[in-house]
């Protein structure tokens, strides 16, 4: 890198690595014209599509249009479902960034918000902030997350980011590991990397939650692409996800929404679901699923496979790109225009002071 | 181009399992704790073989961690999957592929 890195300081503190318009479709009737509405670069369609209100759907539409790498905010309403987009709308508003609400049944219909919708991101990405904020691995909020594992998962690309995540941490940084439901059978280890054993008990007890959850459903977090890739079992699939978590002491467990109230290294308390793709680095675990798809990857860790790259190499380079990430560069999935979304009906609680031991 | 100068890894020391660094025919292969193994069949890139002979019911270690139970008895050698490894918590569904 040359020169600082910098990013977007918002009202609140906080500083984003990007500046995205979300447009938010309120209910699945809507999503087509919030669609439409979010063509142009960095505006990204996101939403709910239940037509029943939802306190953790609300809950996290008022983080993510309020998270610091979102910049703008239009809601698309249908008008007739029970989403209160109107709490929403305040809640963006008190935050200070611009904030529109599009009902499609005022409006007219889809064109007339689709024009609407249009004309409004495009006045007002005509003022979009500037990036002044200088940022350091202190500064950052680092999030894993898991593609399709197989069975190189666990051997190259996340020990890689473990290695990434205990530096990052060391250096002052935030990390926030998932999920609990890609981590039955390594409760007992992470419980003993607990900073306190409340902590620990904590963790084992929303592993076993999660495991239950499976049960219950009938199936575990396992797919048949997890077979075929060499993984035969949940616990041996969680091994490998579990290395992600690096080697250092676990400061902390946080549901979906719940912000982390100091640096360290947190357990987030999910079973999977989607999330936005605001500078998210695609690590490949497999050299031959590089050779077919490296476009799709920005770091080729099967490498460390095939004997040409050392698990430290890798994380240099990891570590570097973060920071480039950080001040700007797109990521191959945001170079490839990739949007993806999902938020479902759940219930979802913040933790306590149990899960929340603030010991370092 | 492979320049691992192994076929197959051992994650940890006393693991049950070795892992095929691409994909093999049956033979005699490198490990890298340096000793030869001769796998009984076909193993693709990142599925497992038994480190050792392994009876029905023992728990099977891979980096140091329990991932299941023998089903049947597996060879030195062996590929270790579905048709012989089960999960101690939860059924594994596979509905291509992977067991046979």
């Amino acid at each position: 890198m040359t020169g600082p890195v910098l990013g977007y300081r918002r009202r609140d503190g906080r500083v984003g690595i990007r500046d995205v318009a979300v447009v938010v479709y309120l209910v699945e009737c809507a999503r087509q014209v919030a669609e439409a509405i979010a063509t142009g670069p960095d505006v990204h369609p996101i939403g709910f599509g239940g037509c029943y209100p939802s306190a953790y759907a609300q809950e996290m539409l008022e983080r993510l249009c309020t998270h610091p790498n979102v910049g703008a905010v239009a809601l698309v309403s249908l008008g007739c479902e029970g989403f209160d987009r109107e709490r929403l709308a305040d809640v963006v508003a008190a935050s200070g960034r611009p904030v529109t609400t599009l009902v499609i049944q005022r409006l007219g219909g889809t064109r007339a918000t689709v024009a609407a919708g249009r004309a409004w991101i495009a006045e007002v990405r005509g003022r979009r902030a500037a990036r002044t904020a200088p940022l350091g691995l202190s500064d950052l909020v680092v999030g894993t997350i898991c593609g399709g594992s197989d069975g190189t998962s666990g051997i190259t690309a996340n020990p890689v980011v473990g290695r990434v995540v205990d530096r990052l941490v060391a250096a002052g940084g935030t990390a926030v590991f998932e999920e609990t439901g890609e981590l039955v059978g390594c409760e007992h280890h992470m419980a003993q990397r607990a900073v306190t054993p409340e902590l620990g008990i904590e963790i084992a007890a929303r592993v076993a939650k999660a495991a239950d959850y499976y049960t219950a459903m009938g199936h575990g977090s396992f797919a048949p692409g997890n077979a075929e890739g060499g993984l035969t079992t949940l616990e041996e699939k969680s091994l490998g996800a579990y290395s992600k978590s690096g080697s250092g002491p676990i400061h902390g467990v946080v549901t979906p929404g719940q912000l982390v109230p100091t640096p360290g290294l947190y357990l987030l308390d999910v079973v999977p679901e989607g999330t936005p793709r605001w500078g998210y680095p695609n690590i490949c675990a497999n050299p031959e699923t590089y050779r077919r798809m490296g476009d799709d990857m920005d770091v080729d860790a099967g490498r460390i496979l095939e004997g040409r790259a050392g698990i430290d190499d890798v994380a240099d380079e990891l570590l570097a790109l973060v920071l480039a990430t950080a001040a700007g560069a797109p990521t191959a999935s945001e170079d490839l225009g990739h949007q993806e979304f999902v938020l479902t009906y759940k219930s979802s609680e913040p933790t306590g002071p149990g899960c929340l031991p603030m010991v370092r | 181009m492979n320049a691992a100068p192994h076929d197959l890894l051992l994650l940890a020391e006393g693991d049950d399992v070795l892992i095929a660094v691409r994909d093999l025919e049956p033979g005699a292969h490198r490990a890298s704790t340096g000793s030869t193994v001769v796998v009984g069949e076909a193993v693709a890139l990142g599925h497992k073989v038994a480190v050792r002979a392994i009876a029905t019911g023992e728990r099977i270690t891979r980096c140091r961690m329990p991932i299941g139970s023998a089903t049947a008895p597996i060879a030195t050698g062996a590929w270790v999957h579905t048709h012989n490894l089960a999960s101690d918590y939860l059924p594994t569904f596979a509905h291509r592929g992977g067991a046979r």
